[in-house]
């Protein structure tokens, strides 16, 4: 076997096998509920593939896709940022709510909008600052400060979302939400999908950029390295010249700002305001970071594949099936991705490690050694 | 002295079966020497010591005696019974023990908290297991204090209460993985001393080293391992220690010896009343100063644990310190670990794993690691990842790394390897100063040799060193000035051309 199969076919097994046994588990739960796993899933995918279904998918998927890379951010080095949710919360809300401010409607609308999403991030970041200041000074551990601003972030919206502050009603409703972005502040859909009726949402752009600059910033600079070598083995990072303390807030700073642009799709391009319906991605997005194992375009694909699952689990209630058997199928589609991908590290290492083996027992240590192709 | 590799019938009382006994063990294992082959016979009541170079599968084999892992093939007899092991527990109840090399004790439990923890079943915990460490003590000689603090104790008084730990669950065949390696010369002797009562008391030692005059002066029976099978069986009696290094080597040893002086006068690093603390305000390194000069190499001689970790670790600004640190006349007190490195400085650290790898990751990245700031590594804030890849093959083939290529995860590549990769890193950046901590700690000779001729070649074209290791030939074959650490202070010095290993080791028992 050449070299790049011992480490590729494992990993690449991995993520098909993962989502066979998914099916499989679904399938069972299925059979117990009296219902036939075949029409399921053949209706999910012939509803879930209709130009109309495919828009909503991609359009679901951008904030997926941003809150995915947020959390994987941190991730790759050992931060568990569970904070996405209240991060991007107050964001969208001070975005919102800033937007629509009328001292801000001098700027030209392309201007406004740069500076909507410059207010997300930056807010996201703080949020985000506050628990990597806390970790970093008095060293609390960032799962439970980000939970805890989670709860903080969430009551602090909802304070500020209410008439007397920053929210107003709309006639003929009882819902409350900040008053909506002057139209040259829109954002435009672009029709990606022949013969849907309906457009893909613009902000998919910038979820792109998002996930190219991921990549490069990870990759291809200083930054980046640091930032995976203090993940990969802090002690190592830290005898390499790398500041750990100093990693820990940029990382979290930059989750936070990623983190911050993750409602930005719905509010400059379909509700042009900041509404009570926001949030609750924040976990969804760890889920997505673990199944899309931090690459860029592992997290693309995982946040497809999601909002292709909740998107056909729709069609199964007019087909009397319960829609939970999703939430099943996302639910074990996770874990037995972690599973698969712990396995396939795991027999694709030892096989690395018999391939040096066979070079450290050559014959006479003393000749170069050839490696059998 | 027979050196068949089958000394497979007890040399004395042959209706009485071998303690323990091993018939052609093999044993394959990803990325370091496994043992094949392997045939073993030692007599109840005796010191039997098993001796063979770093990596040549001694530990493996111990680790399959106790059960850590399964052998491929071959048996195991204790008592001339067979018996599988599938865990420790197996072994321990068949009544064999385990004393590690590093001690896994908890600092903050007295002696008796410390034996019976994961033996409670046996004495229970309180009056009737400190009667039974007491009655064990006074068997054998040992000398320990139930009652004691283990973090009161000496190194010496904590290797007796592993031994006692390893008693107390009943064991009569007792395994000692480089005793030694921790221990300064007086505390040896009266280890041997022990080891000694014991086999009085009719128990049987197994004792791993690879420090001839010490398995000369203790064992009873010498089997001898090479490249992870057994080459020979000796009577200590009989075998010289030239001898006994030859069959272990299979060659001429190499020495480290670099007696032309290389010194000069421009002093390159200078470190003046340095100390570092814990966050407790104890004391790990007090006031130490000195001056390497390019082209020298300080070596700097202590028991573990008496401040030298702490002390490069200040040097490379790992660490908070107090003290001035000047690197080439220039002032690097207030900089960080990155910016000394940029100023020349090199670490070659003691734990591989712990602070010069990144194991997961392929070895250019590795290649990067220390270096992300230079060339070939980067361009400005860019990685440049062909650069250093390129860059890594080139280091591959001089510094004779053995790895399929420069994609293979560091933690596919033996020790010794990985060795060799982290020693040409360092030196492909010429370091004004080299800090070497146990550079060859755990390399097999060869690259121990090469390593050395790294190191002297290095140091022929000025480079300072700062070397600190476990190994005394290769301190005082290595350095141009000894210095003793001991309890963070510098207690003496002492000139590598006049000094031997044993008044180097007293002094720094502190008593120099």
């Amino acid at each position: 076997m050449s070299a790049p199969w011992v480490r590729l076919l494992p990993r690449l097994l991995a993520p098909v096998g993962a989502l066979l046994i998914a099916a499989a588990i679904s399938s069972i739960a299925l059979l117990i509920s009296n219902q036939d796993p075949a029409t399921a899933f053949s209706s999910m995918i012939e509803y879930g593939t209709r130009p109309e279904s495919l828009v909503s998918i991609l359009n679901r998927s951008i904030d997926l896709y941003i809150g995915g890379v947020a959390v994987a951010i941190g991730f790759r080095m050992n931060l568990f940022n569970i904070g996405v949710d209240g991060q991007y919360r107050l964001a969208s809300l001070a975005a919102a709510s800033l937007g629509a401010a009328p001292f801000l409607q001098w700027l030209p609308g392309v201007l406004r909008i740069l500076v909507i999403v410059l207010i997300a991030m930056v807010v996201g970041a703080f949020w985000a600052g506050v628990a990597a200041l806390l970790k970093v000074t008095r060293g609390v551990s960032e799962v439970i400060s980000t939970i805890m601003l989670n709860f903080i972030g969430g009551q602090l919206v909802a304070y500020l979302l209410t008439t007397n502050h920053l929210g107003v009603q709309a006639k003929g409703s009882n819902d409350v939400a900040t008053p909506l972005l002057p139209k040259d502040s829109w954002i435009s859909g672009i029709p990606l999908i022949p013969d849907a009726r309906s457009e893909v949402n613009g902000f998919i752009v910038v979820a792109v950029g998002v996930g190219v600059a991921y990549w490069f910033v990870l990759g291809r600079t200083r930054f980046g390295f640091d930032l995976r070598a203090s993940g990969q083995n802090a002690t190592s990072a830290v005898a390499s010249g790398v500041n750990a303390r100093r990693m820990v807030l940029y990382a979290m700073l930059l989750s936070g700002a990623v983190a911050g642009l993750v409602g930005m799709s719905q509010l400059l391009g379909e509700r042009h305001a900041h509404t009570t319906s926001v949030g609750g991605l924040g976990f969804t997005a760890i889920g997505i970071a673990l199944l899309g194992r931090n690459s860029p375009v592992g997290i693309a694909l995982a946040a497809l594949l999601w909002a292709f699952l909740d998107r056909s689990a729709l069609i199964l209630d007019l087909n009397e099936i319960p829609k939970e058997i999703v939430t099943i199928m996302q639910g074990t589609t996770v874990l037995a991705v972690v599973v698969a991908y712990e396995l396939a590290e795991r027999i694709s290492r030892r096989g690395q490690q018999r391939r040096a083996g066979a070079t450290v027992s050559e014959p006479d240590p003393r000749q170069p050694s050839e490696v059998p192709a | 002295m027979s050196t068949d590799a089958a000394p497979a019938a007890p040399a004395a009382g042959a209706d009485e079966p071998p303690a323990v006994q091993l018939r052609g063990i093999t044993k394959r294992f990803p990325g370091v020497v496994a043992n094949h082959d392997i045939d073993l016979s030692v007599r109840r009541g005796t010191i039997h010591a098993i001796v063979g170079e770093n990596g040549a599968g001694k530990s493996t084999l111990m680790k399959t005696l106790y059960g850590m892992h399964r052998p491929d093939s071959g048996e195991i007899l204790i008592d001339g019974d067979r018996i599988v092991f599938h865990s420790p527990q197996q072994a321990i109840s068949a009544g064999i023990g385990m004393v590690h090399q590093h001690f896994m004790l908890a600092d903050n439990f007295t002696v008796l908290e410390n034996i019976v923890l994961g033996a409670e079943k046996l004495h229970g915990i309180g009056a009737a297991a400190a009667r039974r460490i007491r009655e064990l003590s006074r068997q054998y000689g040992l000398g320990v204090d139930p009652e004691a603090l283990v973090e009161d104790l000496g190194v010496g008084d904590r290797q007796r209460v592993e031994i006692l730990k390893v008693l107390y669950r009943g064991a009569r065949v007792l395994i000692l993985d480089e005793p030694t390696a921790v221990l300064v010369p007086q505390e040896v002797d009266e280890l041997f001393e022990n080891l000694r009562q014991l086999t009085r008391e009719g128990l049987t030692v197994i004792f791993i080293s690879h420090k001839l005059h010490e398995v000369l002066a203790v064992a009873d029976a010498i089997t001898v391992i090479r490249r992870g099978t057994t080459v020979a069986a000796v009577d200590p009696g009989e075998v010289t220690p030239r001898q006994l290094a030859a069959l272990m080597v299979g060659s001429e040893l190499p020495s480290p010896e670099a007696r032309e002086s290389t010194v000069t006068d421009v002093p390159v690093l200078a470190v003046a009343g340095l100390s570092v603390r814990t966050a407790g305000g104890r004391s790990l390194v007090e006031d130490v100063s000195f001056t390497i000069h390019r082209g020298e190499v300080v070596g700097i001689a202590g028991v573990e644990g008496n401040g030298q970790a702490e002390l490069i670790e200040a040097i490379m600004g790992m660490r908070p310190s107090t003290g001035r640190v000047t690197l080439d006349g220039v002032d690097v007190s207030e900089r960080g670990t990155r910016k000394r490195r940029e100023a020349g400085l090199g670490y070659i650290p003691a734990d591989r794993h712990r602070q010069g790898l990144l194991l997961d990751a392929p070895l250019w990245e590795n290649r990067m690691l220390g270096h992300q700031t230079e060339a070939p590594n980067a361009r400005g804030w860019l990685l440049n990842n062909r650069g250093a890849r390129r860059d890594t093959e080139r280091i591959v083939a001089e510094y004779d790394v053995r790895t399929p290529g420069a994609d293979v995860p560091a933690a596919a590549l033996s020790g010794g390897n990985q060795q060799k990769l982290i020693v040409g890193r360092e030196m492909s950046h010429t370091p004004k100063v080299l800090l070497a901590a146990h550079p060859t700690r755990g390399v097999d000779i060869g690259a121990q040799a090469a390593i050395w001729e790294h190191i002297k070649r290095a140091r022929r074209e000025g480079m300072g060193v700062l070397l600190i290791s476990a190994d005394l030939d290769e301190l005082i074959g290595l350095s141009d000035t000894l210095k003793v650490i001991f309890r963070g202070r510098f207690v003496a010095e002492a000139d590598p051309a006049a000094v031997t290993p044993e008044q180097l080791g007293l002094a720094m028992t502190g008593c120099g």
